[in-house]
């Protein structure tokens, strides 16, 4: 179960926004894209997810191409995207929007199963089901999206910036959960961040690009110690 | 007192076919945020059809669910063939809001004249086996006929049957889903421009069942249902657009406010009411009863 | 004298005139009663032009608004004797009000309530004339500006008068429209349309200009419709149909909505399909329900196929600024 991404192009109109972008991830690794606003992060996974068209380059997922293939069919291959921005549907209830996880599935039992196991992971959720969405905190919100993203059954789980605009204490929990998460479940994920700090801290590796292009990667040993690039994008 | 009483009884059997109306309006607005203009020559075209389809079984009861189908193929006809490429080809461009608003009169005008040429434009009879006679309870003959009574119940059925599937099933909370946020929807492995046709296959099946009902209580011609035209738009924005419930109450509304300005005023203000009842609502609540203000869409 | 300066749109728009009122000595009655629909249709899609092109708001009750101008002048003319010319201007001054208040509205209703209220207009209004006897009820008032002025010539047919009086109205109105649309109104209103939030965030009153450009927009239809009131010989209910609104749009739509000088085109095409529809008519046995339908069907065709395949409209020659 690999992820192959080569020479990626994607241009919004006349800007190039990805140029020339390959990378490859493993079965059950956790990668962290690191960059700041504008690199192009958000854009990687908007292409990856289907939601982009590409200008040029291939993308494969075991082995079969998923370049130009639909947002809705990707999470049938089990490509499953958390947009930025607390992905969350305010006008639906909490108990509604863990639902949409599995609408496309049809083996209930294993979508009760897994709504279980959401619940039992943020626990709060289970406190607020009947409730609107629109009545949850920031954190509380990433947790919703997460756990109806979990519902999906993902193979590979995109984040698109999970800690934006959260408190520090709710942000360790939510990185503590998606830590958990994957060893548990087995998922490999895409963490993009620009909070490159914690997300290192739970990623196997990095990838830092800027301006749509990669800068560096490696271990997230190896950033975490590199000085240089500590001082570039982790400020210190 | 029994005028009072009579007035709101006509104004309830008119109410529920502006709410089919205006349901089938608000179901469309909200899966795509298109005022579907032509619903009321889609509803023509669907009663034209159940006609022909009584006409050959022998039975109102049938033809109505004949209509109903006619309605939903034809509507999702017109999105899949019509608005969806259209909404492809003018996104961006200047005329982005107002191309759907133009395409669906557009093609308001080309079923009115398509049914006119195969139809004719004289006047037909889509009976039905129910009398119009008032029912009597005493001496009193009530302006509530049998024919009423199936409008309103007919009209409520499938209300009903509506407000179960958006609340209870998956497919209603696709529908919901989609029309709030449709990438979100998407990336939740909803199939958004198939839900999208299934919204205006059930506006489709709304519009016709109206039509179906409410025609046996005049004549059937091309332009019969112009008033309900002006009036489910009406009544649709009176409620607000946004919820389902808003289309039901802007039904009733306009159709009570209708009847007792036609009781109390007289028939030749008829159009005006219209106009008049909207004026008040909208300089009272702009958005509707049920509507939501939105802050502009950037 | 450069050629976009107003002073030399006026005299084109003078040159433009002179031969079309040559032209007019030399065809029939009917071409000169189809030039007068002409010009009349075409001062009407301007007004639509203005309003939803260029301010980008959504009106389908402006029939309502021609009747509004086409009453005011007839009124004004029968019961204070004014001239007509006179009658034609307070036409669109009363035009205009109404456009006014209809305005303000307007500028608090998103889209769709906006489409919603004027079609209750359309319908509204003109059923108003119902009420009110000194509106004429149903057979409506007659409106008589009479012959040609002696000083023009003899043997100055009537309708050849409607013709000119249109066609110069029409020319004078393009020139105006014209004009308004290069001063800073005109950037206004594009900056509206394209994106009002940008364009409040730079300093635009987004509602005044949306106002404005809604007075003006239905002074025009006024004036149309007092024009269209004299060519007809009178005002009623029936001439201000649901129908006439939709025929505006579908009009302004083939001109290309936010193409002023299309509007003449749209003018050409709308008088050109009961013609063309009546000979195809004729050639296929002439029943009754193709007479009455077969226009209809044209219109309607033309105006979805447009509005799929060119929703900027078609590609007339147009300015490039649009």
């Amino acid at each position: 179960m690999t992820l192959i991404v080569k020479n990626l192009q994607v241009k919004h109109g006349a800007i190039t926004a990805i140029d020339d972008l390959s990378f490859t991830i493993n079965k059950g690794e956790l990668v962290t894209i690191i960059g700041s606003n504008g690199a192009g992060k958000t854009t990687l996974l908007r292409a990856l997810s289907g939601l982009l068209p590409i200008s040029g380059g291939e993308m494969s997922w075991n082995g079969k191409s998923i370049v130009g293939v639909r947002a809705e069919n990707l999470v049938r291959l089990g490509i499953v995207h958390v947009s930025e921005g607390k992905a969350v549907i305010p006008e639906l209830t909490v108990s509604e929007n863990l639902q949409l996880g599995g609408i496309w599935r049809k083996d209930k039992a294993d979508i009760a199963a897994a709504t279980a196991e959401v619940i039992e992971l943020f626990p709060r959720l289970g406190e607020r089901l009947s409730q609107g969405a629109d009545s949850l905190s920031g954190g509380e919100r990433q947790m919703l999206a997460i756990g109806r993203a979990i519902i999906a059954r993902p193979e590979l789980l995109l984040l698109d910036e999970p800690s934006l605009g959260l408190a520090p204490l709710i942000i360790e929990q939510i990185f503590q959960a998606i830590d958990a998460l994957r060893h548990r479940l087995g998922l490999t994920v895409i963490l993009v961040e620009q909070n490159a700090m914690s997300a290192l801290r739970i990623a196997d590796r990095g990838i830092i690009i800027n301006l749509g292009k990669v800068v560096t990667s490696g271990t997230s040993e190896q950033l975490l110690n590199d000085s240089s690039l500590r001082a570039a994008y982790l400020g210190y | 007192m029994t005028i009072f009483f009579n007035t709101l009884l006509v104004g309830f059997s008119s109410g529920a076919i502006y709410s089919l109306m205006s349901l089938a309006l608000v179901l469309v607005w909200r899966s795509t945020r298109v005022v579907n203009f032509a619903a009321a020559g889609q509803a023509i075209l669907s009663t034209y059809i159940g006609y022909e389809a009584m006409k050959v079984l022998h039975n109102y009861w049938l033809s109505i669910p004949v209509a109903l189908l006619a309605g939903a193929l034809i509507s999702a006809g017109v999105e899949a063939i019509v608005m969806r490429p259209l909404a492809k080809r003018s996104k961006g461009t200047p005329v982005e809001a107002i191309a759907p608003v133009i395409a669906t009169l557009g093609i308001l005008g080309l079923i009115r004249s398509g049914v006119g040429l195969i139809w004719g434009n004289s006047f037909l009879q889509y009976t039905s086996p129910l009398s119009s006679k008032g029912y009597t309870i005493g001496h009193t003959t009530i302006p509530f006929s049998p024919l009423n009574a199936a409008i309103v119940i007919g009209a409520s059925v499938v209300l009903a049957i509506f407000a179960m599937i958006f609340r209870f099933t998956r497919l209603g909370l696709s529908l919901r889903a989609a029309s709030f946020q449709p990438e979100i929807s998407r990336l939740s492995g909803i199939r958004v421009d198939l839900i999208r046709t299934i919204g205006w296959a059930f506006a489709g099946a709304a519009s016709a069942v109206a039509g179906a009902l409410v025609t046996p209580t005049t004549y059937l011609s091309p332009n019969s249902l112009d008033l309900l035209l002006v009036s489910g738009f009406v009544a649709a924005v009176i409620g607000g657009l946004e919820s389902l419930i808003g289309a039901v109450v802007g039904g009733l509304v306009l159709g009570i406010g209708f009847a007792f300005i036609l009781q109390y005023i007289g028939t030749s203000v008829t159009f005006s009411a219209a106009f008049i009842i909207l004026i008040i609502v909208l300089l009272l609540r702009p958005q509707g009863i049920f509507g939501v203000r939105r802050s502009r869409e950037a | 004298m450069k050629l976009k300066s107003p002073r030399a749109r006026f005299f084109i728009s003078i040159a433009i005139g002179a031969v079309l009122l040559f032209i007019s000595g030399r065809v029939d009655e009917l071409r000169s009663y189809q030039g007068a629909q002409v010009a009349i249709f075409a001062i009407a899609i301007s007004s639509i032009v203005l309003l939803t092109g260029f301010s980008g708001q959504i009106s389908l009750g402006h029939g309502a608004l021609m009747a509004v101008g086409g009453y005011s002048a007839v009124l004004v003319q029968s019961h204070l004797n004014l001239p007509y010319p006179i009658a034609f201007l307070i036409g669109g001054a009363v035009g205009g009000a109404a456009g006014f208040l209809l305005g303000i509205a307007a500028a608090r209703l998103q889209g769709p309530y906006l489409a919603g209220t004027t079609l209750a207009l359309a319908v509204g209004i003109p059923s108003l004339a119902n009420q009110f006897h000194i509106l004429g009820g149903e057979q409506g008032l007659t409106f008589d500006i009479g012959t040609a002025p002696s000083w023009i010539g003899k043997d100055f047919s009537q309708y050849r008068w409607f013709f000119w009086v249109s066609v110069i109205a029409a020319l004078l109105n393009y020139w105006l429209l014209r004009n308004l649309l290069s001063t800073r109104y005109g950037r206004r209103w594009r900056a509206v349309r394209a994106n009002p939030t940008a364009a409040a965030l730079a300093g635009i009153n987004v509602g005044k200009a949306k106002v404005l450009a809604f007075t003006l927009s239905s002074a025009v239809a006024g004036l149309a419709g007092s024009l269209y009131a004299m060519l007809l010989g009178l005002v009623a209910p029936l001439a201000f149909t649901l129908t006439l609104s939709f025929t505006l749009i579908t009009g302004a739509v083939l001109a290309g909505v936010s193409n002023l000088g299309g509007s003449i085109v749209g003018a050409v095409v709308l008088v050109a399909i009961p013609e063309i529809s009546g000979s195809i008519t004729s050639h296929l046995g002439g029943s009754e329900k193709v007479t009455s339908n077969l226009p209809g069907l044209i219109t309607s065709v033309l105006l979805v196929a447009t509005v799929l395949f060119a929703p900027n409209g078609p590609k007339w020659p147009r300015r490039k600024h649009q």
